[in-house]
């Protein structure tokens, strides 16, 4: 039986990753994320499993790496600085090919930034962060429901790909409260014949690595890994279109930016402007393809987000340029109004960008 | 004829690739050593650091993990704290260990981490080409230090087992030497012990192994060995910092 | 009777052994390369030989093998 619950978002991640078979969790406090720190703290005592506080990010996710190394399902959870002190981990873990689930509630950046709700780490989370020829599959979730939906699929992904999954949530979902619903299912179980589990001297031993001092050998590898992320981008991509059959205009949003730009594009409709919205789910893989079939039909786009204008270079690289692009944003912790969104898509529609 | 030394089966069948004379050689055979004699091989699992040793998983034919620089601590406890049946061990060397890493060496001790760490100190960076370590002693020439270290500019080496058995956490620390035959069989019993303790459940065991390094030091194998007990052992001074279990056996 | 074997193609020459050997029986072969490019160590003395083991235990190679 399915059950419905009234949950914060952040809470919602840490339930969802339990019920998906993830029994440990390492992590390292900061605003606004740490509700999953304290509902991991509460709950994996009693079911066996393992919460511990490390000393510092860099540490958490090296904790991860270890755990994930050693075959388990393991997540960590911070906020934008706190993923930058992650990203010597996250690149160790992609060059070493371990699944591991890691979550960024993210604030308003660079440096200490803010608190308050941003989506600034994209560049961060699709193009980088750490060093080297990697890449991460990159969740946004829209709703408190998607914390928890995505969370569950995210470790599936990771798995199935021995990848890192970044949840690219926000503090404005993560402190939300929504009802949701848990599907009763058992979470899926991959073979991992790689893991450290002890040779019990009967095969020969694992080594996980990500030297490779013969650059040819470290070429080989990359290149391999890149057939993988091929993989994925053919497979993995996901989206929801909304009122785009007959749309002149498409806006583009991700996470809770989305969320207003979905009522922004209503309102439009009500005004009898031909607008619909496309909401990347996976920011990588980006959902290149429709985007680059919507720019056959519409005449502009306009990417909403909540920073300076990241996601509109994957939407102008998508669309290959062949609609002018415009942005409407807020940053530092400011959220775009429906209104400031409405009146950018009658800019739009009066051809002004 | 039976054989009365050999190379241990914990150990694969690769050549080091260490210089000519490198004590690590001699530590990774105690290691594998104390494993083959505590019959732990097939529940070994070792994290390598970034250093000299950063290969020290084609060595130890146990399952093996390569940390990022300074990290060992936290990847080990990762590993233990999801398969606490297995024996968890780091191999690192004084950058890895008393510098970058020196927070997750201090956590992990204070949390009494049920873990086995072998700290390797040469005082001196060898694998970038020797560069100031934070071991490095006074007035040691150094490729960073080329006048001599001044502590004045760059601060005091760091006695790290002193330190670290200041903690309440740790089960045991100690101090050892590779520099002659007694030294390196003292080494043995220590390493062997810190496995021990791991598989009765004590805790964080530590052991430094006071090491050498002739080629950056710029000293033939032997004149290293040498300089280890007139310069290294004076200010890192071989002994059991701290025994917990023996401390709480001896008070009953 | 003390055998005491060198794996001598993995030997670095580094002397080590021939310092521990408290009866000197070791040396290296300095007219002698091993494939590596090494002057390899040799039993010398093989009657002064006491099977102590300190040379192996000295060895950072791990090339000695002594059976008895």
């Amino acid at each position: 039986m399915a059950e419905r619950i009234l949950m914060k978002g952040n809470e919602a991640i840490a339930e969802a990753a339990i019920r998906a078979g993830c029994l440990h969790y390492f992590g390292y406090p900061i605003t606004p994320q740490t509700e999953i720190a304290a509902y991991m703290a509460k709950k994996m005592p009693k079911i066996g499993g393992v919460f511990l506080q490390a000393e510092s990010e860099i540490a958490s996710i090296n904790m991860v790496y270890g755990a994930a190394a050693a075959g388990m399902r393991v997540m960590t959870s911070s906020s934008s600085p706190g993923i930058s002190l992650k990203s010597e981990g996250l690149s160790y873990i992609a060059g070493s090919d371990v699944p591991a689930l890691v979550v960024n509630v993210q604030r308003g950046g660079p440096g200490l930034g803010g608190i308050q709700p941003s989506q600034s780490d994209y560049f961060q989370a699709t193009k980088g962060g750490g060093h080297g020829d990697y890449r991460m599959i990159v969740l946004a979730p829209a709703s408190v429901q998607e914390m928890a939906s995505l969370t569950i699929k995210g470790f599936d992904l990771a798995d199935k790909y021995c990848v890192t999954t970044m949840l690219l949530a926000d503090g404005t979902i993560g402190q939300m409260m929504e009802p949701i619903t848990f599907e009763d299912a058992e979470p899926t179980v991959y073979e991992k014949p790689w893991a450290l589990t002890g040779t019990e001297c009967k095969r020969p031993h694992n080594i996980v690595n990500s030297l490779y001092l013969k650059p040819d050998e470290l070429e080989k590898k990359n290149f391999e890994r890149f057939e993988k992320y091929a993989e994925i981008e053919k497979n993995e991509a996901m989206w929801e279109e909304y009122m785009m059959d007959d749309a002149e205009i498409c806006v583009v949003a991700f996470g809770i930016a989305s969320r207003i730009a979905k009522n922004a594009v209503a309102e439009a409709r009500k005004e009898g402007i031909k607008v619909g919205l496309i909401r990347p789910i996976t920011l990588w893989p980006f959902p290149t393809e429709v985007l680059k079939a919507a720019a056959d039909k519409v005449k502009s786009f306009i990417s909403v987000e909540l920073s300076m204008g990241q996601m509109i270079e994957d939407v102008k690289l998508a669309t290959e340029c062949k609609r002018p692009v415009s942005l409407c944003n807020r940053t530092g912790g400011m959220i775009p109004t429906p209104e400031e969104v409405l009146s950018a898509i009658h800019k739009a529609e009066k051809g002004e960008f | 004829m039976a054989i009365v030394f050999e190379k241990p089966k914990s150990l694969t069948d690769a050549p080091f690739h260490y210089c000519p004379g490198c004590p690590h050689g001699i530590i990774h055979r105690l290691v594998a050593e104390a494993m083959d004699e505590l019959g732990i091989e097939g529940k070994a699992i070792g994290v390598a650091p970034v250093g000299c040793a950063v290969m020290a998983y084609d060595y130890f034919s146990c399952d093996m993990i390569e940390a990022p620089h300074g990290r060992a601590p936290a990847v080990a406890t990762g590993i233990k704290r999801c398969r606490p049946d297995n024996i968890v061990f780091t191999y690192q060397g004084d950058g890895d260990l008393a510098s970058i890493g020196m927070a997750e060496t201090v956590h992990s001790a204070a949390r009494n981490e049920n873990i086995t760490v072998i700290f390797v100190n040469n005082a001196i960076y060898g694998m970038t080409g020797g560069q100031m370590a934070p071991t490095s002693l006074p007035g040691q020439v150094t490729q960073t230090s080329p006048y001599g270290r001044d502590v004045n500019h760059c601060g005091w080496p760091i006695k790290v087992s002193e330190m670290l058995a200041t903690l309440e956490g740790p089960e045991y620390i100690t101090r050892v030497a590779v520099n002659n035959v007694k030294n390196v069989k003292n080494a043995k019993k220590a390493i062997k012990k810190a496995f021990q303790n791991q598989i009765e459940g004590k805790g964080f065991s530590f052991v430094e192994v006071v090491s050498a390094c002739p080629t950056n030091w710029g000293m033939t194998p032997k004149q290293a060995l040498e300089w280890v007990e007139s310069d290294m052992l004076p200010y890192y001074p071989i002994g059991v910092y701290k025994d917990r279990s023996e401390k709480e056996d001896a008070a009953k | 009777m003390i055998k005491v074997t060198f794996d001598t193609d993995k030997c670095k020459g580094c002397g080590l052994c021939v310092d521990a050997c408290p009866k000197n029986c070791l040396a290296i072969a300095d007219d002698k390369l091993n494939p590596k490019g090494y002057s390899p160590a040799f039993m010398k003395y093989q009657e002064k030989c006491i099977g102590c083991a300190f040379c192996a235990t000295m060895c950072p190679d791990c090339i000695i093998t002594i059976e008895k």
